[in-house]
């Protein structure tokens, strides 16, 4: 493959956004994670879980940081980098994203501040109060942004306006309400979840390994593992759910997945493991279980999933009626209000298949000059690469499942065994730290290079999505941004390694200490108006 | 959905229009204190503990302040998405260090103190001082050259073009009137700073911030006047043809020519002559209150100040919101680059909903954390304060 502006694009957008979701996961469950030991602490009134909440705080704040540092480049990448897409969607995908702000994250980054720096300034209610508007703050953030993405998956409540040369919301409704983005959305805060449950496991168990900070470890393997069981089980499931969307949603994603070049008699065999070939179109050594496709992908016996080579045909076909389309816009971009009200109604009948006439223009300036060999590449293209996609997905999957293993594990011996665990499983929770983010990453590598080469599915490809920039620009920035986020990966890791080493910073006693005073404190204040006056929760 | 239609498109591209220019001032007024506290750090703290103390006055409130930055790409987005493509695409490498300077501050707020050595401090502080003053500096230049017009076109499919070399087109835009809008909005968000640390510090921190914060204010007055001048005698205007205010959103539908003066706004509308005057005043008082030591009142004055001064750009140059040099047809107005009449509509309503909540629950926030910092609390909480 050249490389171009267009993948140079590609490449910075990639980056960029993998790096965002090293972050975003463990913001999502450690918001929660922490919201719940405070609820504890403020029912039980116990100062080891202050002491909890202040401890996985710290580790919380050192990361949610770089989470909203390099959100700001998400925001903004799309009108530098994608500035078509920007103009050609933006009436519909801007939307959520403008949302995001307005309900989602002013809350969760205004009473994030007050959660660190509030503790001496609020009532033990009040604090906890704001952690949870920080939790719930973090996690409609993340709806807002699946819902985004999930339109880019499943374009639904929209069409295309010729006057306007874009495409145009026609109901929110709809947008708000596609399924994609819905099973998405709890996919995705689920394995934030497991992300955050992993996390706090692995580094309580370094503390029983080396025999420090004991109570503090065993609770929150106890609250973590709690927690992180309902989410992995919650993540396979709403996968599946994704899985069954994607059968009438997004077809060709699916069936590159699988590997599944021929459509196979309902219902298909799900392909534990082979080596699909692109070239040859085909599996070698698969190892199949029948039925199980069918069952996931259609929950029927009797529907097919449609292989990769019908729905290539198929795209053919598409493509073929998105050049009337495009022949009667041109028309319509030349006479405007003269144009005949059949050339209008010509483009109406076939405006669907508008964006597959995009697809040509790869080999062609203008897609109706284009020969039947030249439909029959653009064709082709609307396959994704299908080993990265059929690898990177049984990854995922197994290492979803194994989640469920290990948090089901250590809850039962956390609730029935009395907190006893033995080494090699305090080892192992060390060891598989790094793999939730591991199965997060490949999960937005089979979102998001599955639906190559559409940025909006059907609707606009990649290629024409991009900005008119110089190589000079992007090479510019993207060596600027791999120096300056790799600088802040190792001050990241550093800074939290730091603070795991150091511990909780205040010990019992200390808080024991601090409770006293900060009772005192309130007492003697309550009368004060600055306290007095502020809202009750 | 039939519901939209109860706000005329016209009416509602005039009610985003504003709205922009309330999330450009409400980033202002809020981050830009941030900023200013940033660009003022090495001057007006040299100890540690005065650094600290200087950074703790905005600690808790920065994040959610950023917002509205946030916010404003967000809106531009939903609400002007040929604004949103044609400016960030066409200000490439600016944007770059513009994100680069909001990625390095916050990363510096909640990192500096979190290890001990100078070493390690100085460069957070460095990085605040960048993070705070490039930016400053960097959007003032910005809106000189909107106001002068940007190169760019688009294309029959509305795709935006800008012609030229990446190293042109970048310090193209360091043109003298930019750079003195430029200059406007540094001194301007100086002295907002200067405001700030006068409310929320004390002793020398805040002594030292009072200084500078009345220099900062002369130099953004003096700047401002000047620039206006230079726009009534140097800067050619746009003028918009024939457009149907609720058309349809394409630019290249209307003509525009090149000629008179954007000031001829203030013949043809006179009242909108309160905005700059507000400035000056805003910008006066501020100074006086700064010298007075006055507290409460200078914050608001300062605020009064900037609101004047950016509204003042947006009321002198409507319709137009990036019009272009290079084909003035592909200019972008307030008729023919929003979103459709459906967004607009919901988008309105979402905002009336949420920005009611978030001025709530942000005034709140304020109110809890009334009060200065002061140097004995910072060394008292030393572990947990920035």
């Amino acid at each position: 493959m050249e490389i171009g502006l267009v993948e140079l694009s590609r490449l910075q957008f990639a980056l960029t956004a993998m790096y965002h979701f090293l972050f975003v996961p463990l913001t999502l469950g450690l918001s929660i994670l922490v919201a719940i030991m405070e609820t504890v602490y403020v029912m039980t009134n116990r100062p080891i879980w202050r002491q909890m909440t202040k401890f996985w705080g710290t580790l919380f704040g050192i990361n949610f940081v770089l989470g909203v540092a390099t959100g700001i480049t998400m925001e903004f990448q799309f009108g530098m980098n994608w500035s078509y897409y920007s103009h050609y969607v933006g009436d519909i995908f801007g939307a959520p994203l403008a949302i995001e702000g307005l309900m989602a994250f002013f809350l969760e980054a205004t009473f994030v501040g007050l959660f660190f720096f509030g503790w001496d300034k609020l009532s033990k209610v009040q604090h906890m109060v704001v952690a949870w508007l920080v939790a719930i703050g973090s996690n409609f953030s993340a709806l807002w942004i699946l819902i985004a993405n999930g339109w880019m998956q499943n374009p639904v409540g929209a069409e295309f306006n010729p006057d306007t040369m874009r495409m145009e919301m026609t109901s929110f409704f709809d947008v708000l309400f596609n399924e994609v983005a819905q099973a998405k959305f709890v996919h995705t805060v689920s394995a934030g979840y497991v992300t955050a449950s992993v996390f706090v496991l692995g580094v309580s168990a370094l503390y029983l390994l080396q025999d420090r900070h004991k109570d503090l470890a065993r609770r929150s393997i106890a609250v973590a593992s709690a927690f992180g069981l309902a989410a992995a089980l919650s993540v396979v499931v709403l996968g599946d759910e994704s899985g069954y969307s994607a059968s009438h949603t997004q077809k060709m994603k699916l069936a590159a997945i699988e590997g599944m070049w021929d459509t196979h008699d309902a219902p298909a065999p799900f392909t534990v493991i082979g080596f699909p070939d692109q070239d040859a179109r085909e599996t070698h050594y698969a190892v199949e279980i029948p039925w199980v496709m069918g069952l996931i992908g259609t929950r029927s016996l009797t529907q097919e999933i449609p292989g990769i080579n019908e729905l290539v045909a198929e795209s053919a076909h598409k493509i073929e009626r998105g050049i009337i389309a495009y022949d009667a816009l041109m028309t319509i971009r030349d006479r405007r209000d003269a144009t005949p009200p059949e050339v209008r109604a010509t483009f109406e009948a076939h405006s669907d298949d508008l964006g597959y006439a995009f697809l040509l223009k790869r080999y062609v300036d203008d897609p109706r000059d284009a020969t039947a060999e030249q439909i029959r590449m653009a064709a082709d293209d609307t396959v994704p690469g299908v080993a990265p996609l059929f690898w990177a997905f049984r990854i995922m999957v197994a290492l979803g499942f194994s989640f469920i293993a290990v948090m089901a594990y250590f809850f039962w011996r956390a609730s029935f065994r009395r907190m006893q665990f033995p080494r090699w499983s305090l080892y192992a929770a060390v060891a598989i730290i790094p793999t939730p983010w591991i199965a997060a990453e490949l999960g937005w590598f089979v979102a998001e290079f599955g639906r190559q080469p559409w940025t909006v599915d059907g609707v606009l490809p990649t290629a024409m999505s991009a900005s008119h920039l110089s190589i000079a620009d992007l090479l510019i920035t993207l060596a600027g941004f791999l120096i300056f986020y790799s600088v802040l990966f190792v001050i990241e890791v550093s800074l939290m390694v730091k603070y795991i080493r150091k511990g909780p910073f205040q010990d019992v006693e200390e808080t024991e200490a601090w409770q006293a005073r900060h009772e005192a404190r309130l007492r003697a204040e309550t009368p004060a108006p600055a306290l007095a006056s502020t809202p009750a929760e | 959905m039939i519901l939209y239609e109860l706000i005329d498109y016209d009416i509602l591209r005039v009610i985003w229009w504003a709205l922009l220019g309330v999330l450009l001032i409400g980033f202002a007024l809020t981050d830009g204190f941030d900023m200013g506290v940033g660009a003022l750090l090495p001057f007006v703290a040299r100890t540690d503990v005065e650094r600290r103390v200087a950074i703790n006055t905005v600690g808790p409130v920065w994040e959610g302040n950023q917002v509205w930055f946030i916010l404003g790409g967000g809106a531009i987005f939903a609400a002007w998405p040929p604004l949103y493509a044609v400016s960030f695409s066409g200000f490439y490498l600016a944007m770059f260090v513009v994100l680069a300077a909001f990625i390095v501050r916050p990363v510096a707020f909640k990192y500096r103190s979190k290890r001990e050595g100078a070493a390690w401090r100085a460069r957070w502080d460095w990085a605040l001082f960048a993070g705070g003053a490039v930016p400053a500096l960097l959007f003032g230049v910005a809106v000189g050259n909107v106001l002068l017009g940007v190169p760019f076109y688009l294309t029959e499919d509305l795709m935006p073009m800008y012609p030229g070399n990446f190293a042109v087109k970048f310090l193209g835009l360091l043109r003298p009137f930019a750079l003195l809008a430029g200059v406007v909005s540094l001194a301007m968000l100086l002295m907002h700073g200067a405001a700030w640390l006068s409310l929320k510090a004390e002793g020398v921190v805040a002594e030292r911030a009072r200084a500078i914060g009345i220099k900062a204010g002369i130099v953004a007055a003096a700047g401002y006047a000047l620039a206006g001048l230079w726009l009534a005698i140097g800067v050619d205007g746009f003028a918009l043809g024939e457009v149907a205010a609720n058309g349809p959103s394409n630019p290249l539908y209307s003509e525009v020519a090149r000629g008179g003066t954007w000031l001829s706004a203030y013949a043809e509308r006179p009242w909108i002559a309160i905005a700059p005057i507000l400035g000056f005043v805003g910008i006066a008082l501020a100074v006086l209150g700064l010298r007075a030591g006055r507290e409460v009142s200078t914050l608001l004055w300062s605020k009064l100040g900037i609101f004047g001064i950016i509204s003042s750009v947006g009321l002198t140059m409507f319709p137009f919101i990036l019009p272009s040099t290079l084909d003035p047809d592909s200019s972008l107005t307030v008729w023919d680059a929003s979103s459709s009449h459906q967004t607009l509509f919901i988008m309105l309503v979402c905002t009336a909903i949420f920005m009611p909540l978030i001025l709530m629950y942000t005034a709140w926030v304020y109110k809890v954390l009334w009060g200065k910092v002061t140097e004995d609390q910072v060394s008292e909480n030393a572990d947990t304060v920035y």
